[in-house]
């Protein structure tokens, strides 16, 4: 009996111990941020996985703030956020953080007016005297005059906005501040910011849960959640004058217009586009945040080849989740910029 | 293991070492020692909490001072931050709440002590417990889907016709705000008070009820006037229990507050609560200055429960002394 226990201790110390042998060329990365882009994200840490199985990479989605933080904390190898870092932010990093877009999102209004079937148009003054309170009735002109032919209520108009600080809220105020100057005086961009009127829902499932339940109101949404639950919304005007209605090619085409004027550092905001009338105008990149030297040589060289891999075989998995994929030029613009990390 | 008589020698001491250790450190000992440790952990994770909150919230006290109480503006774009429009919207949902939850669980408890048959009383008092463990983003989702449409086409017309001329009941009827969010807790919180107090009510002992009965009070009258009066200490601890969960609670009242830092007389108006922002925004603060306001708030809660629970502690003082002794007539 002993010599069976002596035996199979063995056996277990042995097994144990070549599996820490197995383990020394296991690269694991851990992440942590946006929670938008994370359906895409674990799809692709687990494809790369799969044909790289030395390589495990963990990504807690917690926000965008936490991600941010949790990276000039260093206690992640890489973040992930929904905004760019703000200059404060990268001014505390140790070493340098390089931003590199992934895919693209969008902000749709969603609302829920008696008697109005199909799509409404908006203008994007509209849109702004909507959410600062002062256009407050469905049938107001600043409405009424691009929807010609629809028959709108005098109902007030109930605004709804996020509660939770998110990266869609971001999207809307930063497109409501680039049109109208009144809102960025008084309101400003941010992922959470002071509403001047409105009702706060937790979540896109809060936002859209209110707008179904509240007659004549009136809200913005995440555009993927908008299509996965069929919620009907709006077309909006552009700058080219044209109304269009976000799908995955007008967010993209958004960004194309962008692609000419992609600053190095690709912290750009992509709202309100010129030169381009197939763009919708309230979409946006979410970011990797990836620290610009790694003192650990394999995962340096694992973070760069899965940023190559995600440029390139990682884009066929991306619109089935209904994400809009990156324009080529900002591909082709972000493939150079892995040489930066070192 | 038996000890023999012997074992209590001193030259037997060295030989049989369990024994002697066992005297050494009785079970008293033990037990001391280890509750003491119990109640130690307690206080040091107490201390832990607030020293954290004070060490991390420097930043927005030294900026806002005492005006983080006073303000009403909650500006993360601008870094203006008031802890107001939060607290009033903290403790408007917790009274309401306790307005509805404790005339129902005290009501509801007398019944279970000492009016119900007991198979009816143990079977309810189940019912009752199992509310208790439901999730709290259940009783936030039944708000939403269920109270607020409710509200906002019956209840809250029906309260504006009738007492429309009250300030409490003015303004647009959304179906979320202070009084559905009050609801919502109420309906949380009276398992608490409802199984607290039936059970300090059954620990009366039956010698009270039984005096009052042979004195010729009905069956009511020794309930109302010696029973509950009895088991007033135990029933304002369940209030305070109760009152507890509600400050505190994030999901059900985030979901149906409105998430608007506004302070309005109205309770149908939107508002905000401590936890409710708390919840909502720490994730994606960005600013260190907001992650500083975000944790001030959260000493504020901390200390507002701390507040509520030593005039609570004060109220039962001075009841009990006015009461000692002396029966309601």
């Amino acid at each position: 009996m002993r010599i069976v226990k002596v035996v199979s201790l063995l056996a277990v110390l042995l097994a144990i111990a070549s599996l820490t042998i197995a383990a020394e060329g296991q690269v694991l990365l851990n992440a942590a941020g946006a929670t938008f882009p994370y359906p895409i994200y674990s799809k692709w840490f687990d494809i790369y996985h799969q044909s790289h199985s030395n390589v495990q990479i963990n990504y807690q989605s917690i926000g965008s703030g936490g991600g941010i933080r949790q990276l000039l904390d260093k206690t992640v190898d890489f973040g992930a956020s929904d905004g760019p870092m703000s200059d404060d932010q990268l001014k505390q990093a140790t070493v340098p953080i390089l931003h590199f877009p992934t895919v693209l999102g969008a902000a749709i209004p969603s609302y829920n007016v008696s008697g109005v079937q199909g799509d409404l148009n908006f203008t994007p003054e509209a849109l702004a005297g909507i959410f600062l309170g002062k256009v407050t009735k469905w049938n107001d002109p600043a409405i009424a005059s691009v929807n010609v032919g629809v028959k709108l209520p005098s109902d007030d108009i109930v605004v709804v906005h996020r509660s939770d600080g998110s990266g869609t809220s971001y999207i809307w105020t930063d497109y409501l501040s680039k049109v109208s100057s009144e809102w960025q005086q008084k309101v400003g961009k941010g992922t959470s910011v002071n509403w001047p009127v409105g009702l706060g829902g937790k979540g896109n499932e809060g936002v859209s849960a209110l707008i179904q339940q509240t007659p004549g109101s009136l809200g913005y949404v995440e555009l993927i959640y908008a299509i996965q639950n069929h919620l009907p919304y709006g077309k909006v005007k552009n700058s080219s004058g044209a109304f269009v209605k976000a799908d995955l090619a007008s967010v993209s085409a958004a960004a194309a217009a962008f692609s000419k004027f992609m600053p190095d550092d690709f912290r750009v905001s992509i709202t309100n586009p010129e030169g381009n009338k197939d763009a919708y105008p309230i979409s946006s990149f979410t970011w990797l945040l990836i620290p610009s030297k790694f003192t650990d040589t394999a995962k340096r060289d694992v973070v760069k080849d899965f940023l190559k891999w995600m440029m390139t075989d990682g884009q066929q998995y991306t619109e089935a989740l209904s994400y809009a994929k990156l324009p080529k030029e900002v591909v082709s613009k972000e493939m150079k910029a892995i040489a930066q990390i070192q | 293991m038996a000890t023999t008589p012997n074992a209590a020698t001193p030259a037997d001491l060295p030989a049989n070492p369990p024994s002697s250790l066992r005297r050494w450190m009785g079970a008293d000992e033990i037990a001391h020692v280890v509750t003491l440790i119990a109640a130690a952990t307690l206080l040091l994770i107490a201390v832990l909490l607030v020293y954290q909150l004070w060490v991390l919230s420097g930043e927005a006290r030294s900026k806002f001072g005492w005006t983080f109480f006073l303000t009403k503006t909650w500006d993360p774009v601008a870094g203006d931050f008031g802890a107001l429009p939060f607290i009033y919207g903290t403790l408007v949902t917790s009274l309401v709440s306790l307005l509805i939850a404790v005339p129902l669980g005290v009501g509801g408890a007398i019944f279970l002590a000492e009016l119900a048959p007991p198979k009816l009383s143990s079977s309810l008092t189940f019912v009752s417990d199992l509310l208790a463990a439901v999730p709290s983003v259940i009783y936030g989702l039944l708000g939403v889907f269920l109270l607020v449409p409710l509200m906002r086409t019956t209840f809250q017309p029906a309260l504006k016709k009738t007492l429309g001329f009250l300030p409490l009941f003015q303004g647009p009827a959304y179906g979320i705000g202070f009084l559905t969010a009050g609801m919502v807790l109420a309906v949380m919180v009276v398992p608490f008070v409802l199984s607290v107090s039936r059970e300090v009510l059954l620990a009366v002992p039956r010698d009270q009820r039984e005096a009052a009965l042979a004195l010729g009070a009905t069956k009511w009258e020794s309930t109302w006037r010696v029973v509950v009066p009895a088991a007033r200490i135990g029933i304002f601890g369940s209030v305070f229990l109760a009152l507890a969960r509600a400050l505190g609670e994030t999901m059900a009242v985030t979901m149906v507050i409105g998430n608007n830092p506004k302070i309005s007389a109205s309770l149908f108006s939107p508002g905000y609560s401590i936890a409710a922002v708390l919840a909502n925004e720490f994730s994606e603060a960005t600013g260190n200055l907001y992650l500083s306001a975000l944790i001030e708030l959260g000493l504020v809660l901390f200390l507002l429960t701390f507040v509520l629970n030593g005039l609570a502690r004060l109220l039962i003082v001075v009841t009990t002394k006015r009461g000692s002794g002396v029966l309601p007539t």
